[in-house]
């Protein structure tokens, strides 16, 4: 399981063959978040944003087959269309795979410690929470 | 008793502080009660721990309730709802 708070940008198809090589892995599921329309800056909690999101992967390890897990999520300045966050789930078959990638990314909207800030022509704001995004979470529950 | 405690996103701007070491009195004792007694500073921090305002917090580094305790050494963190993927 590999859990990356980087700055730097990531390679979905490096990451998803480095998890891929056990050969009773079946199926891979991967999610990449991307920013839309605006620039953007995002700050986080160092240390909790890594325990966070290690636990965020241990509770679907715990529902779900996971053989193997990466997730990275970048902080700092971001342009339109860059990449934010990935997550890919390796496992014996798909059902398990999606589920978990997709659960993963919901926990990771609601419970780790990131924040981002858009910066417009009028200025900087931060971006409010959504109450879909914790209705998302909760479908889980 | 003695905290740290931290400030993150729209807090740490309206607030002008990324962190601080605080001494508490021994009636501080849960972090709801602790957002109290910051907010009893009165200006930007009554504005920012307003009851209607969204805080959430986090004791070393676990995202927990008003409810939780807090102990002398913790590190105690306030912020937004989080909006990060």
């Amino acid at each position: 399981m590999k859990i990356a708070i980087q700055r730097e940008d990531f390679d979905l198809g490096a990451e998803t063959r480095a998890i891929s090589k056990n050969p009773k892995i079946g199926a891979v599921a991967s999610f990449v978040g991307l920013v839309r329309d605006v620039r953007m800056s995002l700050e986080h909690y160092p240390g909790m944003t890594e325990s966070a999101l290690r636990k965020i992967v241990d509770e679907a390890a715990s529902r779900w087959q996971v053989m193997d897990c990466t997730v990275i999520h970048r902080y700092g300045d971001l342009e339109p269309n860059d990449q934010i966050v990935m997550v890919a789930v390796a496992s014996a078959h798909r059902g398990d795979a999606f589920q978990a990638c997709e659960f993963i990314m919901d926990y990771l909207k609601t419970q780790a410690p990131f924040w981002k800030k858009e910066h417009r022509a009028g200025g900087a704001t931060w971006v409010e929470a959504r109450a879909s995004d914790d209705e998302a979470a909760d479908r889980w529950k | 008793m003695k905290v740290t405690v931290l400030f993150f996103a729209s807090l740490r701007e309206q607030l002008g502080s990324p962190r601080e070491e605080l001494e508490l009195p021994a009636s501080v004792a849960t972090v709801g009660a602790l957002r109290d007694h910051l907010r009893a500073r009165g200006g930007a921090w009554d504005s920012v721990f307003a009851p209607n305002k969204p805080v959430r917090a986090a004791v070393n580094q676990d995202m927990v309730q008003p409810a939780a305790a807090i102990k002398n050494g913790d590190e105690v963190a306030f912020f937004p709802p989080v909006t990060g993927g």
